[in-house]
């Protein structure tokens, strides 16, 4: 901000007032196209939706997500218990709803990570090439060289399992695929008139990748994010359904539905349930992210890259 | 071109074996990420109480756990490279015996799947691109968004209750004949199909779109034939690859479908060696799981520039 003011009648000050008016038009723009697609305003709408129950689920529910009331055990759906009560008689739609609290919370938190090692990797091999890049890349081939779930369950159960064990593990895999798509946006871009005036101006290293690559890498890594993030809830689940994520009687889906297959046929809707919420949340982020790459980023995204978990 | 296939197997042969060290330093430092003392944990938990000094030493000292990492690792490497991959600490059986027990029966889920997965895939993705936005193509869009959005192990549950227990047409669990293999198949491969479906299609719209197929048309060709000799044959090269990309997908999807239908494969063996703290079990199927996975992409890749003479290596970020 402050080189801004030093020199305002020069030509950087003219170009950065130019760039600033281009950015504010195309973003209410951007907000606009958002706001009329309809897969970004379904998508988004369920996963409000969502937000909000796991918000606000201890007021919207009378029960105790974990207290035991052998009284009411294994009853089916009704109107006191929507849907119904499982072996330990906890109400099962309560369980839900703090459910979402765990998954929603475990994705978004292990999707940050990610992005962030991600992105600084992607970012330095792009920019700098040569050794480091190299370097940096064949990193990003090890991790490439294990399926995401695989090498997720062995760090999860090799550090014992838990619920803060398994957000380690799928925090620390998974990363490549940022770093790809953000080194392969630097590449195209860091030749660019706009990076080589900044460059001729003398601005360092670091001022130009933060203002001038980084924002540019933003629409990739939002959409490969958004349907990340869905995956995550996926093998998240996936995790704690084979006992290495939240032990009982943490409400958590997976761990939900691994309780559930004892009463498999005799109570059916305590697996269903669970099923249909993490199968809700998925379609939520798949959705949105679906209408983010339309808007966004029309054509940059691989399949592969986007459904590496 | 013979000089560039030439240099790109070099390349591809050097940062191949840049990869296999880093992953089997991975896969072999990955247990030291065990809380504490690897050795004084794997006994603590087995026994349920703590281990005396002397315990500790003699586990060390037999499975060569008192070795500087860099020693063990070397050691571990060198035994790997000639086939040994070391003795499971709980059965007390080489692990490559386990593994040459356990792969077969992995080896035909992931290749069922597969199968499923295409015979789903191409005529809904060929049928949706021929009837691009009508109701035929929402409906089998939003039926692949339910398959990538599906958990599989509870997929895999709907499965066992509707066709096992209810109509009793299949057993539940287990292995070893064709009816053992449908359920976990369906389910590990509906996953697949949903992507697939989405890759056909938009492959599909693309070829469509092409000069040679206009030209097609434009000569009198039938549309039928348009469609399914001139379009499905060129549509199907890329979807061809980057079903063997999904390889990876399907490793880690067997590995919670075996738990499900409690099959016995490599996935139930690296649930159970995990829990179980058998390391050498672990490490043995990682690797297995990795090098396979390295592989049959590396594989893909090739294949990939041979068929197409435009794409260079690197070329692809």
């Amino acid at each position: 901000m402050s080189e801004r003011h030093s020199r305002p009648e020069s030509d950087q000050w003219l170009s950065t007032r130019l760039l600033e008016w281009v950015r504010d038009r195309t973003h209410s723009q951007l907000a606009w196209s958002l706001r009329e697609n309809t897969s970004v305003r379904l998508g988004g709408g369920v996963l409000c939706l969502l937000a909000v129950v796991a918000v606000l689920g201890p007021v919207l529910t009378p029960y105790d997500p974990t207290a035991q009331a052998l009284e009411s055990r294994l009853q089916s759906p009704s109107l006191a218990h929507p849907l119904g009560t499982d072996a330990l008689g906890r109400d099962v739609a309560t369980r839900i709803a703090y459910g979402a609290r765990v998954s929603l919370g475990l994705a978004v938190v292990a999707t940050a990570v990610r992005v962030s090692i991600g992105t600084t990797i992607g970012l330095l091999a792009g920019y700098l090439g040569g050794l480091v890049d190299a370097a940096l890349m064949r990193l990003v081939d090890i991790q490439l060289a294990f399926p995401g779930l695989v090498l997720a369950l062995v760090i999860a159960g090799v550090l014992g399992p838990s619920l803060r064990n398994v957000l380690i593990a799928l925090s620390v895999v998974g990363w490549a695929s940022y770093a790809r798509v953000v080194r392969g946006n630097v590449l195209e871009i860091k030749d660019r008139p706009f990076v080589e005036v900044a460059r001729l101006y003398g601005t360092p290293r670091r001022r130009i990748a933060r203002r001038h690559l980084l924002p540019n890498v933003v629409s990739p890594v939002v959409v490969l994010a958004t349907m990340n993030l869905g995956t995550i809830v996926l093998t998240a689940a996936g995790l704690s359904f084979l006992g290495l994520g939240a032990q009982p009687p943490t409400p958590e889906w997976g761990t939900m539905i691994a309780g559930g297959r004892e009463y498999l046929r005799s109570a059916p809707w305590l697996i269903t349930a669970p099923g249909v919420a993490i199968m809700l949340t998925v379609i939520g982020f798949n959705v949105l992210g679906d209408g983010l790459r339309d808007v966004l980023d029309p054509d940059h995204l691989e399949e592969s890259d986007r459904r590496r978990v | 071109m013979g000089n560039r296939m030439l240099r790109t197997l070099v390349r591809e042969a050097g940062s191949l074996t840049i990869v296999m060290a880093g992953v089997s330093l991975i896969t072999y430092g990955l247990i030291f990420l065990t809380p504490g003392d690897p050795a004084y944990t794997i006994l603590h938990e087995r026994h349920g109480s703590p281990p005396s000094a002397a315990e500790v030493a003699a586990f060390r000292a037999e499975h060569g756990l008192d070795e500087p990492f860099v020693v063990q690792y070397w050691t571990w490497l060198g035994d790997v490279l000639r086939g040994d991959l070391g003795t499971s600490y709980v059965r007390s059986e080489p692990v490559t015996s386990l593994l040459v027990q356990h792969l077969p029966n992995t080896v035909a889920l992931a290749l069922a799947a597969m199968a499923v997965s295409l015979t789903l895939a191409i005529p809904i993705g060929v049928v949706s691109a021929v009837h691009r936005d009508t109701w035929i193509d929402r409906t089998s869009q939003f039926v692949a968004l339910l398959g990538v959005s599906m958990p599989n192990f509870w997929l895999g549950y709907l499965l066992i209750l509707a066709v096992a227990l209810s109509l009793g047409l299949t057993p539940t669990s287990g292995a070893g004949t064709l009816a053992h293999l449908v359920l976990p198949a369906i389910t590990l491969g509906s996953g697949l199909a949903a992507i697939v479906t989405r890759l056909v299609r938009t492959s599909m719209l693309e070829v469509l779109e092409a000069e040679y197929v206009d030209a097609a048309r434009s000569k009198g060709v039938h549309e039928r034939l348009v469609v399914y000799k001139h379009a499905l044959r060129n549509a199907l090269i890329p979807v061809v690859t980057i079903v063997g990309l999904q390889f990876g997908f399907v490793l880690s999807g067997a590995v919670i479908v075996e738990v499900v239908f409690q099959r016995p494969g490599l996935g139930t063996m690296l649930v159970d060696a995990v829990f179980a703290r058998d390391y050498p079990v672990v490490q043995g199927v990682v690797l297995v799981i990795a090098v396979t996975f390295v592989l049959s992409n590396r594989l893909v890749d090739l294949a990939y520039v041979a068929l197409d003479p435009r794409i260079e290596r690197g070329e692809r970020t």
